[in-house]
C-alpha cells in the first residue's frame, strides 16, 4: 500500500501505461469525440488513444471537459 | 468585432492555403448536416453574406471564450473583472483567425459549432493558464521529496514506499537533463504545458513527446530494476 500522495505522483510521473496520442492529434479529434459522446456513441472505439492522452495530460483534459460542458449545455 | 481583429482576419484570409488544404477536395455537402453546411457556405460567399457569417461566427467564438473565461474565474482570483473580458475577446478574435485560416479542414466529422468552439476553448485557456503563471518563475528542478513522507503507513508499506521512491528518484537521474527537466516540471511540478512551451519557445506537442519519452525510460527503469510500474493515472483516477 502507499500514501494518496504517492501514488498521485506515481501516477505523474509514469503517465498512461497504454498507447495514447499526441496533443495535435488530440486536438484534431477533439469535435469529433465530444459529439459522439453526446450523442451517446462509442466514442473510444471511434478515436483510440485519446481517451488515455486525456489521462497524462492535463491540459487536453481541461480543453476536452470544457469542451464536452459548452457542447452539453447547448440546445 | 473590434477594428483591430477586423484587419487581423483580412490578413489570415490573404494568406496562402496550406499544402494540407490543397491536397484535400471539399467535403462532400451530403456529409455535412444543414447547420454546418450553411456555415461554409455563408463564411465562402462575397461581400453582405459573408460579413455577417463572419458577424455571427465571432459571436459564436466569444460566447464559448466567455464559457471558458467564467469556468476558470474562480481559480483566478487575482484578475479583476475587465481583465476577464479582454481575455476572452482576445481569444475570440485570436480564434476567429484560426477557424478563417482553417475553413478548408473541416470535414464534417462533428457539428460546424464543435469544431469552431475549441479554438475558441483553447485560446482562451492558453491564455489564462499564462495569466495565471505570469511573472512566476517555472520551476525545471524538483527541490525536494519531502511531500512523498511515508507518515501514516505500516512499516512494511513505508519501506515498499521509500524503495520505489528511490528507485524512481535514481531513475529520473539517469534521463536525458531535457527529459528529466521537462518531467520534473509538468509531472512533479505542475507546469501547465503550454506555459512551459511558451517559456522554452517550443510548442505543445513537442513537449508532450518528451514527456512521453521521459515516461517510457522511467516505467523501463523501474522494470529493469524488478519493481513493478504498472501502476498509472488511470488506475488512481
Amino acid at each position: 500500500m502507499q500514501s494518496p500522495d504517492f501514488k498521485h505522483m506515481l501516477g505523474r510521473l509514469l503517465g498512461p501505461a497504454k498507447a495514447e496520442i499526441g496533443c495535435d492529434e488530440c486536438f484534431e479529434q477533439l469535435d469529433r469525440y465530444v459529439d459522439l459522446q453526446v450523442a451517446g456513441q462509442d466514442a473510444d472505439a471511434a478515436l483510440p488513444g485519446l481517451r488515455t492522452h486525456l489521462h497524462g495530460c492535463p491540459a487536453c483534459r481541461e480543453d476536452y471537459e470544457s469542451l464536452r460542458a459548452l457542447v452539453s449545455a447547448q440546445p | 468585432m473590434t477594428i483591430a481583429s477586423a484587419a487581423s482576419v483580412e490578413r489570415a484570409l490573404r494568406r496562402p492555403a496550406t499544402a494540407a488544404a490543397l491536397a484535400l477536395d471539399p467535403v462532400p455537402a451530403g456529409l455535412l448536416d444543414d447547420e454546418s453546411r450553411a456555415w461554409l457556405h455563408d463564411l465562402r460567399a462575397q461581400g453582405p453574406v459573408r460579413d455577417a457569417a463572419v458577424e455571427r461566427l465571432h459571436a459564436l467564438l466569444l460566447r464559448a471564450a466567455r464559457f471558458e473565461v467564467s469556468r476558470r474565474r474562480p481559480g483566478l482570483p487575482h484578475l479583476r473583472g475587465d481583465e476577464f473580458g479582454d481575455i476572452a475577446l482576445e481569444a475570440a478574435d485570436d480564434a476567429l483567425m484560426s477557424v478563417l485560416a482553417r475553413l478548408d479542414d473541416f470535414r464534417g466529422a462533428s457539428r460546424f459549432s464543435t469544431w469552431v468552439y475549441k479554438f475558441a476553448l483553447l485560446e482562451a485557456a492558453v491564455k489564462l493558464r499564462k495569466r495565471a503563471w505570469q511573472g512566476r518563475e517555472i520551476p525545471l528542478e524538483q527541490e525536494s521529496w519531502d511531500l512523498l513522507s511515508s507518515a501514516g503507513l505500516a512499516p512494511a508499506d513505508a519501506a515498499e514506499q521509500s524503495e520505489l521512491l528511490a528507485a524512481l528518484q535514481d531513475g529520473i537521474a539517469a534521463l536525458t537533463p531535457h527529459q528529466r527537466r521537462i518531467l520534473i516540471a509538468l509531472a512533479i511540478n505542475g507546469v501547465p504545458i503550454d506555459v512551459l512551451a511558451d517559456r522554452l519557445n517550443t510548442n505543445r506537442g513537442a513537449l508532450y513527446k518528451t514527456l512521453h519519452d521521459a515516461r517510457r525510460n522511467l516505467r523501463t527503469y523501474l522494470t529493469k530494476r524488478g519493481l513493478d510500474p504498472l501502476v498509472s493515472f488511470e488506475e488512481n483516477h
